[in-house]
């Protein structure tokens, strides 16, 4: 193995590892995202948005 | 006559400090000022505004830096290999960076009970624990032509191991139990005990024998990097902790609607146990 490869290695790791954390971070936001504006459209409303529309 | 001229200098005192303090009384304490900061929906328009600015730049910043190390010297010893140090180095400090922001975190948590600290706590855990997985494979590849092993159990790697198992720990808590605010101070007292780990990760290279060097940048004599090699890797640096922070905040904005999505399903559970029988069927 030459060093090209562990270099070739290490970065090309490291990209996957990133990519695979920033996707699974954007899931995330749009399935609570979703989550969200289903609870909505049901009429759920938090306790704080409650206040909000009676004051 | 004296006792008069006495009580009109009292007055004028007492006068004095009105027009001076008044003002500042009638502001909010400083504290409820900071905790309308830290309100989750001033949070999160914040971070829609700041996320997609911060995610640009830090993608342009580290364009910049992979260009700088892609064609800055190679190092006479090591060779080509050196160029896994602008990835290796940056992953590094972020994962001491990451900790130390989860323990100023936990500190917020324990003691100002901050809205936000156990949100920005449990966010940052799953991103410092890839980095810090990533310092160690970065470093286990960098190792191999350069040192012959893929590891050794030396202090420095030891300690940053440690450091990995600490995020696996403090992730799997932060997720063992449904309530949140039950978890919060189970993990912010685990967060601040592991935060020993720091200093000892720091300093292992001075104070044990290792296998691993020792600092070339932070040093009290200055860095002993040559500068064409140090200005990528401080570019490359600053490129993969605004990335961090894109992420966290990220994260962070995740874990505020996860915890708003819970809240209205128990709204909405107890509203339905409310509910007479007769509407309920209805």
């Amino acid at each position: 193995m030459n060093h090209i490869a562990y270099v070739t290695a290490a970065y090309l790791g490291s990209a996957l590892a990133i990519a695979g954390l920033a996707l699974w971070i954007l899931l995330d936001q749009r399935a609570r995202k979703r989550e969200l504006k289903e609870l909505e459209a049901r009429g759920v409303r938090r306790r704080a948005q409650r206040t909000d529309t009676t004051s | 006559m004296k006792r008069r001229r006495t009580s009109a200098a009292t007055g004028r005192i007492a006068n004095r400090a009105k027009q001076r303090y008044l003002p500042i009384m009638n502001q909010p304490p400083k504290q409820t000022r900071l905790m309308a900061l830290a309100n989750p929906t001033r949070f999160l328009s914040l971070a829609d505004r700041l996320v997609p600015w911060l995610g640009a730049l830090s993608l342009a910043v580290l364009v910049v830096g992979l260009y700088l190390a892609f064609t800055a010297p190679e190092d006479y010893q090591q060779g080509i290999t050196v160029r896994i140090m602008y990835i290796h180095v940056p992953f590094a400090w972020i994962a001491m960076f990451c900790y130390s922001l989860m323990a100023a975190s936990a500190l917020g948590t324990l003691v100002w009970k901050h809205p936000l600290a156990d949100v920005s706590l449990k966010a940052a855990a799953p991103i410092g624990a890839v980095f810090t997985a990533l310092a160690l494979f970065t470093g286990s590849v960098w190792g191999k032509p350069m040192w012959g092993t893929w590891w050794v159990w030396d202090a420095r790697l030891t300690s940053v191991f440690v450091l990995f198992l600490m995020y696996l720990g403090i992730v799997a808590l932060t997720r063992a139990m449904d309530d949140p605010a039950r978890s919060a101070r189970a993990a912010a007292i685990l967060t601040l005990v592991g935060f020993i780990n720091i200093p000892i990760i720091k300093f292992s290279v001075d104070w044990w024998n290792t296998l691993h060097q020792p600092a070339s940048v932070f040093r009290l004599d200055g860095p002993t990097i040559h500068a064409s090699l140090l200005w990528p890797l401080l570019v490359c640096a600053l490129g993969f902790t605004l990335l961090f922070l894109t992420l966290h905040l990220m994260a962070m904005r995740a874990e505020v609607w996860r915890r708003r999505v819970a809240a209205m399903r128990r709204l909405s559970a107890r509203a339905a146990d409310l509910r007479p029988a007769g509407v309920r069927a209805g």
